[in-house]
C-alpha cells in the first residue's frame, strides 16, 4: 500500500467521522432545540402535521405568559430561596467537618470518617418515610425548613473538601500556628481562601441538585401555589387536559437556563464535580 | 472530648515530633474537632442515621399516616412478597436497569473512545452532553413527553418524511418502557461520557502510537492498552449507574404515571404511591428497605467481582 492511498483513506475516514459527529450532535440537541422552538410558537401551532422549526410568529410573549398561566414567579423565588439556603448549609457544615477530618487529630477519626462515608450508601427512598414522620413531629410539613434542612447534611461535601484540604501543605498552617493562630484562625484565614476552587465546585453542584430536586418536594409540600418549587410547578400540568405546551416549554427552558449557564461557566471543573453530581442528586 | 492516650500515632501526624509534646495537641485538637464536627454529625445523626433505623422500625408496623399503629412483625414484607403489583414493579425496575445500564455504558464509552484526545473541540461535546445531566430532571422529562406525544416531533417527523404513523409511545405497553429508557439515556449518558473521557485522557499517546507502529489495529489497541487503564473508571461508572438506575422515579412518574396499567411503575413509584396515595407508611417503608437491600447486594457483588477485571496498578 502506498502512502498516498493511506493518507487518502485517512482523509475519507476523518471526513466520515466528522459527519457522523455532526449527526450525533444534532440528534442529541434535537430535544432541546424542539423545546426552545415550541416555547416560541403560538398555542395552535404546537402540533402541526409537518414539524417546523419556527411558527408563523416568534412569540417571546410566551415567556411572560408562563408566569401568569401558573405562579411561576413564585416557584422560581421558592426554588432560589431553597437552593441558596440549602447550599449555604451544605458548604458550611461540610467545610467544617472536612477540616476536622483532614487536619485535626482526635481519637476515632478514621472510624468516624468511615461512618460518614457509610451514610452515602443509604438511598433517599429509604429515608423519605421516616423523614416525613420526623417532619410531622417537628411540625415542618409544608414548610421551607423541610425543603432545606433534611438533605443538607451529606458526606459528599465533606469527602470532596477533605480531599482538597489534604493537598494543602502542612507548613502553611504550622507557620501560622507559631504566630499564635488557632484551628479556627487557620481554618478561616488559610484553608478556606485556598479551597476556593473546590468550594466553588461544591457550591455549584449542590445548588443544581437542590434546584432540580423533585421527589421530596412532591411529598412534603401540600400548598404548591405557595411553597412549590419549579419542578413541582412543572409537574402540576402533567395529565391536565389541554396542556399549554408552548407555555410549558417556555417554563421548562427557563428552569434549565440557570443550570446550563453554570455548567458552561464551570466547564473546566466538571470532572471534579462528578462526585457531587453522581452521588448527590437529592 | 476524648483524649488520646494510646501510643499509636494517628495517620497524618507530623513525623519526628516528640511524642510527649503531642498529647496536649491531641487533647486540644479533640476539643476543636467536636466543634468542627458538630453541625455535620448532628445533621447526619438526625436526618440520616436515625431515619435509617426508624425506616426499619416503621416497616414492621401497620403505620397509617393518621390513626392507630399496630405491630405486624414481618407482615409488610410478606405482603410485598405476595402483592402482584409489587412483583410487577420489581420486574419493571429490573427491566429498566437491564436495558438502561448496558446501553448507557456502550453509548458513553463508545463516544468517549471515538471523541478521543485527537478530536478538536471535544471539550464542547463534554459540556454539551453534560447539560441534560444538570438541568432539572422534570424539565427534561417534560420536553420528552411532548416529543413522544402523538403529533409531537417523533410522530410528526415519521409521518411527514416517511409517511408512517409512530406508535403511541407512552400509551402502549410495548413502547412505554423503551421510551423511558431512551429518554433516560439521552439525559444521563453525559455523566459517564465525562468519566470515561477523563480516564482516556490518562492513557499515554506514546504507547498507543508505538502499538500502532507494531501493527496493532484499533480494536487491539483498545483491548490491550486503553481498556486495562480505564477499568477503575469503568467500575466506578457501572456501580454508580446501577445504583441510580434502581432509583428511577421522575421519568416514569411524569412520562407515563407508571402506565399503561402498572407496565412502567417502578419500585420508588410504589414507595411513593403506598406512602402518599394510600397512606400506608409501613408498607412504603418496607418497599424502601427492599430497594436498599437490592442496592447493597448489587454494590457488594460489584465490589467482590472487581478483582476479576479491575486493574488498579497500571
Amino acid at each position: 500500500m502506498t502512502s498516498e492511498t493511506n493518507s487518502a483513506a485517512r482523509k475519507v475516514r476523518s471526513g466520515v467521522s466528522h459527519t457522523l459527529l455532526v449527526i450525533v450532535a444534532i440528534v442529541f440537541l434535537g430535544p432541546l432545540v424542539y423545546a426552545v422552538s415550541t416555547s416560541l410558537k403560538p398555542a395552535d401551532e404546537v402540533f402541526t402535521p409537518t414539524p417546523h422549526l419556527f411558527g408563523s410568529e416568534i412569540r417571546w410573549k410566551n415567556y411572560a405568559d408562563a408566569f401568569t398561566f401558573a405562579p411561576f414567579d413564585r416557584y422560581f423565588l421558592n426554588s432560589l430561596l431553597v437552593a441558596v439556603a440549602g447550599t449555604f448549609v451544605v458548604v458550611a457544615a461540610s467545610s467544617l467537618s472536612a477540616y476536622a477530618f483532614a487536619r485535626l487529630k482526635f481519637r476515632g477519626r478514621e472510624q468516624l470518617f468511615v461512618l460518614f462515608l457509610g451514610t452515602l450508601m443509604v438511598p433517599q427512598e429509604v429515608l423519605i418515610v421516616p423523614m416525613y414522620w420526623l417532619m410531622q413531629a417537628l411540625g415542618w410539613v409544608d414548610s421551607y425548613w423541610a425543603l432545606i434542612l433534611p438533605w443538607a447534611f451529606t458526606a459528599f461535601g465533606t469527602f470532596l473538601l477533605r480531599q482538597f484540604f489534604l493537598t494543602v501543605p502542612a507548613e502553611l498552617e504550622e507557620a501560622a500556628r507559631v504566630d499564635g493562630c488557632g484551628p479556627f484562625g487557620s481554618f478561616f484565614r488559610i484553608m478556606l481562601p485556598l479551597a476556593r476552587p473546590a468550594i466553588a465546585v461544591l457550591t455549584v453542584f449542590t445548588f443544581i441538585s437542590f434546584w432540580g430536586s423533585f421527589l421530596w418536594p412532591l411529598i412534603i409540600i401540600n400548598s404548591v401555589e405557595d411553597k412549590g418549587t419549579v419542578p413541582l410547578g412543572l409537574a402540576q400540568f402533567v395529565g391536565q387536559q389541554g396542556t399549554q405546551w408552548n407555555l410549558m416549554m417556555a417554563a421548562s427552558v427557563m428552569a434549565m437556563i440557570p443550570t446550563v449557564l453554570l455548567v458552561v461557566l464551570l466547564q473546566k471543573h466538571l470532572v471534579r464535580g462528578l462526585l457531587v453530581t453522581g452521588l448527590g442528586g437529592r | 472530648m476524648t483524649t488520646n492516650t494510646t501510643t499509636v500515632a494517628p495517620p497524618g501526624a507530623p513525623e519526628g515530633a516528640p511524642r510527649a509534646g503531642r498529647r496536649p495537641a491531641l487533647r486540644r485538637d479533640g476539643r476543636y474537632a467536636s466543634i468542627f464536627l458538630a453541625p455535620s454529625l448532628g445533621g447526619l445523626a438526625l436526618f440520616t442515621l436515625f431515619p435509617t433505623a426508624m425506616a426499619l422500625g416503621i416497616s414492621l408496623f401497620d403505620w397509617p399516616v393518621f390513626g392507630t399503629r399496630s405491630f405486624l412483625g414481618f407482615g409488610n414484607y410478606s405482603h410485598l412478597l405476595h402483592d402482584p403489583v409489587f412483583r410487577r414493579v420489581v420486574l419493571n425496575t429490573v427491566l429498566f436497569v437491564v436495558l438502561y445500564v448496558p446501553l448507557n455504558v456502550v453509548v458513553s464509552l463508545g463516544l468517549a473512545v471515538w471523541l478521543g484526545p485527537q478530536i478538536k473541540g471535544r471539550q464542547v461535546f463534554r459540556v454539551l452532553f453534560f447539560i441534560p445531566v444538570m438541568t432539572p430532571m422534570v424539565a427534561n422529562v417534560m420536553v420528552w413527553r411532548l416529543l413522544f406525544q402523538p403529533g409531537g416531533l417523533i410522530d410528526g417527523g415519521l409521518q411527514s418524511w416517511f409517511g408512517i404513523d409512530a406508535p403511541n409511545f407512552l400509551g402502549s405497553s410495548n413502547w412505554a418502557m423503551p421510551a423511558i429508557v431512551a429518554m433516560s439515556i439521552w439525559q444521563g449518558f453525559g455523566y459517564n461520557f465525562l468519566v470515561f473521557s477523563a480516564a482516556i485522557d490518562q492513557v499515554p499517546q506514546s504507547q498507543l502510537e508505538s502499538a500502532q507502529i507494531d501493527g496493532a489495529g484499533p480494536l487491539q489497541r483498545f483491548r490491550y492498552i486503553t481498556w486495562p487503564m480505564i477499568t477503575p473508571s469503568m467500575f466506578f461508572a457501572t456501580t454508580m449507574t446501577l445504583i441510580t438506575s434502581f432509583q428511577v422515579f421522575a421519568q416514569p412518574f411524569i412520562l407515563t404515571q407508571g402506565g399503561p396499567g402498572v407496565a412502567t411503575q417502578t419500585i420508588v413509584m410504589y414507595v411513593y404511591n403506598q406512602g402518599w396515595q394510600f397512606l400506608t407508611m409501613g408498607l412504603a417503608s418496607a418497599a424502601g428497605w427492599v430497594l436498599f437491600v437490592i442496592i447493597m447486594g448489587i454494590t457488594a457483588i460489584q465490589f467482590f467481582g472487581q478483582k476479576r477485571w479491575v486493574n488498579y496498578d497500571v
